[in-house]
This record gives C-alpha cells, structure tokens and sequence, in this order.
C-alpha cells in the first residue's frame, strides 16, 4: 500500500513537471485559431493581457456604465466592436475567422455579450426583429 | 404635494448652494483654515457631466406632462421612444410586445369627459421593484434614474407585479438588430431609462419629449427637479402638478398636470 502511494506520487510529480500539452511549437499538430484582426495594434492593452483579461476589464467596465453612469472608458464593448468587427462582414460574430468567435469556439467558451449587444461596427437599427 | 428632494424647500441647504457657488464651482468654501464646508447640493446640476464621470445625485432627472396639450389619438412619443430605443417587435401574442411608453385615456364617468396621457416608468425615489428585485438588477442610479441592469436580471418578474403603474415589460423572444446604444435580449425585463444613453452624452432632452415639441404640442417636459433655474423646475413652482398615487409615496419623478 505505501509503495503504491509512493508510486503514485512520483506519476503525479512527474505530469506536474511535463510541458503543456496544448502548446505545440511552430508546425506543431495542435491546432490553433485563426483571427482576423482588422485594426491591429491599437488595442487599449498589450495583447497578452487582453487575451486573459479582457472579461475582467469589460465585467468591471460593464458595471461601472450601467450603475454609475460612466461612459467613455478605454474598456468598452462598443469601442470593441468599431476596431475589430470584421472588414468583409462588419461584424465580430457570423464566421469562425471573425473576431469574438474565433477564439470563443476554439476554446469552448459560450459568448452571452451578443444575445443583447449589437455586434456588427456603425450599425445603424431602424427596429428589432424577434 | 412637493417631493422630498424639492429644492428651495429647505433654506439651509439654499444657503450651502449659495455658498458653494461662491468658490467659482469648487463645491464648497472654506469657513475656518484647513475646515470646509462641502456644498452637497445642485451646485453644478445642470451642466453637462465630464465624460468618465458618474451620475451625480446633485441631480434628480424628471418629466412634466401636460394633460392638457396631449392630443387625443397623437403617439408621436411613443413612436419616438420605441424608434429610438428599437422596441418595434411584432410578436404574434401582441400582449406580449414590449411597451416603454404608452397612451392611456381616461374617461371621467360624470360627464364624459375624456383626458389622454403617455404613461412611463415614473422613476420613483423609493421605488417598489427595486425593493423586491431578489438578485438587485433592478436599481436607481443616483441621479434618479431607475433602471435593469440585464447583466444580473433573471426574469422572474417580481418587479413588474411590484410597479403600481404596469411599466415594464419582459422580453419574450430572441432579438436581433439591436441599437448599440440600447442592448435588448430575451429573457430580461425592461422599461424606460428616460434615454439615459442620451442623458450621459449630454444630450438635454428625451425622444419622446423632442417628438412633443416637434409635433407643436409641448406636452413632455424634460429636465433636472433637482435644479431651480431648469425648465421644468419653473414650470412645477408656476403649476399644480399630481404625482400618480401619491398616496403609496414612491416620490415619482413624473409629475402630471391637469389629471
């Protein structure tokens, strides 16, 4: 019994220590998504940490427009939607190429934002469809 | 029948806006060396907030509705709010179509005589759903304006029971071609938010009070209570105006005249 617990512990030490397996190398066989991004380089934050954080900025972005009242800020959704909405479908939803979508798909991450947001950039609505 | 936020009421706070004025805008005065005085009052009310700053509760948005000059079978305001807001759904259960704004006509039984008016949210200052919201996405912003948040709403509706005045309305359906400006979806209540997209941009006026004045009939007017130089603040001191049950004293920011 205590050798299988010692067994056991060194497998599990030595999955710790080994490389992630979902960060292949240049030609590597995993996968990745492909992004259009139609204005680069202008984001509001180094990529890296709009990759991970983005959520983060736009939750706390979210409330502080919604219950305070103020507008403007660098985190916006809609300031989102005018950079990186796609240049063939003006929109950052529809294809697994477009902006929001690519990498939501690619990790299974469900997008709620779209089901009330408009997603497409200087979308002018005459009225709502049901 | 004034409103517990009515400026001019009380002279002392009259007094601290006069003195706050006094220190060109700084909000407040220095009445001994390193003691201040801080102006909690409508010193800078009624201009235009600084983009990236909050709501102020110097404020207290309301609307003045003249029964009066509302004209029989006009729903140029209703028309206006659901164009600007994109609430133009046609659901095949027309009951459940959202309605912001509404044309409601009474009827007085001794004489016949008929009076209409727009019927909104009438953006209490204790107002009911708020208090029964059970995961508080419903909520007033400190310049009065009550609204729903649709991040944390759930749908379940105990805010439109609670609304002595019938004005919220549940999304039924799955949407699309929303405004930017004013996200929609299914699943969440909502109602009027006296165009507060409008209201943070500076703007100083509502849709359905611009469609009144343009329709030459100036039914609707628009503006901060809260602020005795305003329009709308003139206008309550001139006239009698009645808040809708006064008697359950939700302190509404919309005041009728001649009901």
């Amino acid at each position: 019994m205590k050798l299988l617990r010692i067994l056991a512990t060194l497998l599990f030490a030595a999955i710790a220590v080994s490389p992630a397996p979902t960060f292949a190398g240049e030609g590597g066989r995993t996968a990745k998504p492909v992004i259009e991004i139609a204005n680069p380089g202008k984001c509001v934050a180094p990529v890296d940490e709009m990759r991970r954080n983005h959520m983060e900025m736009l939750k706390h972005q979210r409330d502080r427009t919604m219950r305070q009242g103020i507008r403007g800020e660098p985190a916006s959704l809609n300031a989102c939607i005018e950079c990186h909405a796609s240049k063939k479908t003006g929109s950052v939803l529809g294809s697994n190429e477009n902006f929001c979508q690519s990498c939501h798909s690619y990790a299974a991450v469900k997008l709620d934002c779209w089901d009330c947001h408009q997603p497409k950039a200087g979308f002018k609505a005459t009225g709502v469809k049901p | 029948m004034t409103a517990p936020q009515e400026p001019g009421s009380n002279p002392r706070r009259a007094f601290i806006a006069a003195a706050g004025a006094g220190v060109a805008g700084l909000g407040f005065t220095a009445i001994a060396p390193g003691l201040h005085l801080m102006a909690v009052g409508q010193a800078d009310a009624a201009e235009v907030r600084k983009a990236g700053s909050a709501a102020s509760p110097a404020v207290r948005w309301g609307l003045l509705i003249d029964a009066g000059k509302c004209a029989p079978g006009c729903t140029k305001c209703v028309d206006a709010c659901h164009t600007e807001n994109g609430v133009s759904e046609k659901l095949p259960d027309p009951r459940q179509n959202s309605q912001w704004i509404r044309k409601i006509e009474l009827v007085d039984r001794r004489d016949g005589r008929k009076t209409e008016l727009p019927m909104m949210c009438q953006h209490c200052a204790n107002p009911p759903c708020v208090d029964v919201c059970p995961t508080g996405a419903s909520m007033k912003r400190a310049d009065g304006i009550v609204l729903v948040d649709r991040h944390t709403c759930i749908g379940c509706r105990y805010c439109m029971m609670a609304c002595p005045y019938k004005a919220r309305s549940f999304v039924h359906e799955e949407l699309s071609d929303q405004k930017p400006d004013v996200p929609r979806g299914k699943g969440c209540v909502e109602s009027c938010t006296l165009c507060v997209h409008r209201i943070d941009k500076g703007e100083k006026t509502t849709a359905c009070a611009e469609a009144c004045a343009q329709a030459g009939h100036g039914a609707i007017v628009f503006g901060d209570l809260n602020d005795p130089d305003s329009e709308i603040s003139q206008r309550v001191r001139e006239i009698q105006t009645t808040q809708l049950r006064a008697d359950l004293k939700l302190g509404t920011g919309v005041r009728y005249h001649g009901i």
